[in-house]
C-alpha cells in the first residue's frame, strides 16, 4: 500500500457516494452500483448537478453581449469559471483558457489553427503508440493536409513509452510533440515534465492530452512545461458538453481562429473581419454556459477534496486491485506494474474469455466496467488484442470496489468452465 | 445467475460448427463489430442452380455470444434459397439464438446475420434497426 502524502487526507470512498445521487439508483443484480468506468466518464455529485440548475434556473442569460443585470450575472459566473479553471490547472492567466466541449475539441482546435498555421510539407509531428484516438487521428488529418510526417514513440512490453525509441525520435527534430499524461487504455502515467524538457530542446511544441490525469492527480501545466493542455470536464465529476484548451498566451494570440462565427470577432464589414482578443477569438457563438458552472462546482468538490488526497486514493485502489486481479490464474494485466507510472485504471484480460463477456457477467453483478478498445485501437494492436476489459476507479469507490471486481472476475472464470 | 451464458452457448462459443474458410468458395465477405472490432468472415458455396447454400463456414475471433450465433445461424443454411436467406429476419436469428439479448450486446448476436447479408448482397450490410429488433424479442433483455 502507498504512503499517504503528509498534505493528503485520506478519501472515505463510500462515504462520498452519498454525494452522487446515482449510487442511490438499484442495479438488476439487487447490489450497490459498483461504477468502474470512471475514466469513460465520471459520475457526478449533487453539487454539480445543482450548479447546473441553478444556472438555468436563477442565473441564466446569454453571455458577452447583455447590458442588463441578468446578463451581466451570468457574465460573471462565465469568465469566474474560467478563473477558477486557470487557478486549477497552473495556468499563468485565466486569458489562456478557452472554453471548448471536450478534449477531443480542444486537440482538433490545436491541430487545426497551430498546426495547419506552422506545419510544413516534411516536417514531423511525434506522437505516441498510446494514444487515444482523439490524439492521434487530427494529427493523421493535419499531416494529410500539409504534407507533414507522423510518426509514434514505440510503447515497451509493460506499457510505457520506450526511453529510447523517444530519444531516436526527437532526433529527428520533430515541430509538435503531442502525448497523453495518463493513457486511458493502459492506465500509464508518462513523466511529461521530462519528455517537455527533451522535446523543447529540439525546438518542439509540446501538446498535452490531459483528459485522464485532471481528474486525478494535480495537474501544473507550467510546472510541467507544456505548451498545450487538452481537458474534458465530464471526467472530473463536471457536465459534459463543456472542456478546456489551455495554451501559451504568445501561441494562441499567433493562432488564427478555428471555429467562426459570433462572439469571436471585433469588427465585421460585409467582405472581412477582424479577431477578438483570447481567448474570446477561439469561442465562436454561444457557450456552454450552464456547464462551466457546473464545471466550475466540480473544480470545487476536487480541491475541497484536495488533488493529492484523491491521486494516493486511487494508488491505494490500483495497488489492491493489480495485486488481486493478478493473482487470478489466467488473467493478464496491462501497463506498468509500478504505482507510481500507473493511475488508477487496469486494463485486462481474461484467457479464454472475450472482454465483452467478462464486462457483461460484471454487469450482472453490478459492476459497471468497460470492454472494448477504448478508443485506442493501436494499443490492442500493438499487445496483439482484439479488445480488453477497463476497470477505473475516482474518489467514490472504496476496497470494497476492488473486492467484487476481483470476486467477478472468479465468477467470470467460473461461468467459462475454467476454475 | 444471467441466462446468457448456458451451456449451449458456451459450447457453440467453445467448439463452433460451420467453423473454417471454404475455398473455393462463391461468396464470401468479412465485417466488424464497431464496438469492439470483432473480425467475422464467411464463405459460402451454392448448387449446381447456384441457387441454394450447399455449403457454408465462417471464421474469425469474436465474443461468446458472437460465435454462438454465428454457430447456430449457419447450422440452419444450408439448402436454403439466397432469396430466404434475403428475407431473413433478424429477430429470427436472435430467436434462435435463444436467451436474452439486450442493446448492450446486439451488435454482438448480429454479426454473423450482418456478415451473410454482406454475402448475399456483395457489399456492407447495414445494421438492423435496434428499436425494430428488439420491441418485443428483448423480453426485457440482458444487459442495459
Amino acid at each position: 500500500m502507498a504512503v499517504l502524502p503528509a498534505e493528503a487526507r485520506a478519501i472515505d470512498g463510500r462515504g462520498l457516494r452519498a454525494d452522487f445521487p446515482v449510487f442511490e439508483r438499484p442495479t438488476r443484480s439487487g447490489r450497490p452500483l459498483s461504477y468502474l468506468d470512471s475514466a469513460s466518464s465520471s459520475q457526478k455529485p449533487r453539487s454539480v448537478i445543482e450548479a447546473v440548475a441553478d444556472a438555468y434556473g436563477h442565473h441564466y442569460a446569454n453571455v458577452h453581449r447583455g447590458v442588463y443585470e441578468l446578463s451581466v450575472d451570468a457574465d460573471a459566473r462565465f469568465e469566474g469559471a474560467r478563473e477558477a479553471v486557470a487557478a486549477f490547472i497552473g495556468a499563468p492567466s485565466h486569458r489562456e483558457v478557452i472554453f471548448v466541449r471536450n478534449a477531443t475539441e480542444a486537440l482538433n482546435l490545436v491541430a487545426f489553427s497551430f498546426g495547419r498555421s506552422t506545419l510544413r510539407a516534411g516536417d514531423l509531428v511525434l506522437s505516441t503508440q498510446m494514444e487515444h484516438h482523439a490524439n492521434l487521428v487530427p494529427w493523421q488529418q493535419l499531416a494529410a493536409a500539409t504534407g507533414a510526417t507522423l510518426d509514434h514513440v514505440h510503447l515497451t512490453d509493460d506499457g510505457r513509452l520506450d526511453p529510447a525509441d523517444l530519444a531516436r525520435q526527437l532526433e529527428r527534430r520533430p515541430r509538435i510533440v503531442a502525448v497523453s499524461h495518463v493513457s486511458n487504455a493502459l492506465g500509464t502515467i508518462n513523466p511529461v515534465g521530462e519528455i517537455t524538457r527533451l522535446a523543447h530542446d529540439v525546438g518542439a511544441t509540446v501538446v498535452l492530452d490531459a483528459a485522464q490525469s485532471a481528474p486525478h492527480m494535480a495537474l501544473d501545466v507550467e510546472a510541467l512545461g507544456v505548451d498545450f493542455a487538452a481537458l474534458s470536464g465530464h471526467k472530473m465529476l463536471g457536465p459534459s458538453g463543456i472542456g478546456v484548451l489551455w495554451g501559451r498566451r504568445e501561441l494562441l494570440d499567433a493562432m488564427p481562429p478555428f471555429l467562426t462565427g459570433g462572439s469571436m470577432i471585433k469588427r465585421v464589414t460585409l467582405d472581412s473581419a477582424e479577431w477578438n482578443e483570447v481567448p474570446w477569438k477561439f469561442e465562436a457563438g454561444t457557450p456552454a454556459i450552464a456547464e462551466t458552472s457546473g464545471l466550475a462546482a466540480a473544480i470545487s468538490y476536487l480541491d475541497g477534496l484536495g488533488m493529492a488526497s484523491i491521486r494516493a486514493h486511487e494508488r491505494a485502489l490500483f495497488a489492491a486491485a493489480w495485486a488481486g486481479l493478478g493473482a487470478i490464474r489466467g488473467v493478464r494485466l496491462l501497463g506498468p506494474a509500478d504505482a507510481e507510472q500507473h493511475a488508477g485504471v487496469i486494463s485486462f484480460v481474461v484467457d479464454g474469455v472475450h472482454p465483452h463477456d467478462t464486462a457483461t457477467i460484471l454487469d450482472e453483478a453490478g459492476i459497471a466496467v468497460r470492454a472494448g478498445h477504448h478508443c485506442a485501437q493501436p494499443v490492442m494492436q500493438r499487445y496483439d488484442l482484439p479488445a480488453t476489459t477497463r476497470a477505473s476507479f475516482y474518489v467514490y469507490n472504496d476496497l470494497d470496489d476492488v473486492e467484487r471486481l476481483v470476486e467477478g472476475v472468479h465468477e467470470v472464470r467460473r461461468v467459462f468452465g475454467l476454475s | 445467475m444471467d441466462n446468457l451464458y448456458r451451456d449451449f452457448i458456451l459450447e457453440h462459443y467453445r467448439e463452433p460448427h460451420n467453423q473454417g474458410v471454404l475455398d473455393p468458395a462463391d461468396l464470401r465477405f468479412a465485417d466488424s463489430n464497431p464496438t469492439c472490432g470483432d473480425e467475422l468472415s464467411m464463405t459460402l458455396r451454392l448448387d449446381l442452380e447456384g441457387q441454394r447454400v450447399a455449403d457454408v463456414a465462417f471464421d474469425g475471433r469474436g465474443c461468446a455470444i458472437s460465435q454462438a450465433s454465428a454457430s447456430i445461424m449457419t447450422d440452419g443454411l444450408r439448402g436454403r434459397t439466397l432469396d430466404e436467406l434475403r428475407d431473413l429476419d433478424p429477430r429470427a436469428v436472435l430467436a434462435d439464438l435463444g436467451v436474452p439479448i439486450g442493446p448492450a450486446r446486439l451488435k454482438c448476436a448480429l454479426l454473423g446475420y450482418k456478415v451473410l447479408q454482406g454475402a448475399i448482397t456483395g457489399g456492407e450490410a447495414s445494421w438492423p434497426d435496434e428499436a425494430q429488433v428488439l420491441g418485443d424479442a428483448s423480453g426485457g433483455g440482458s444487459a442495459p
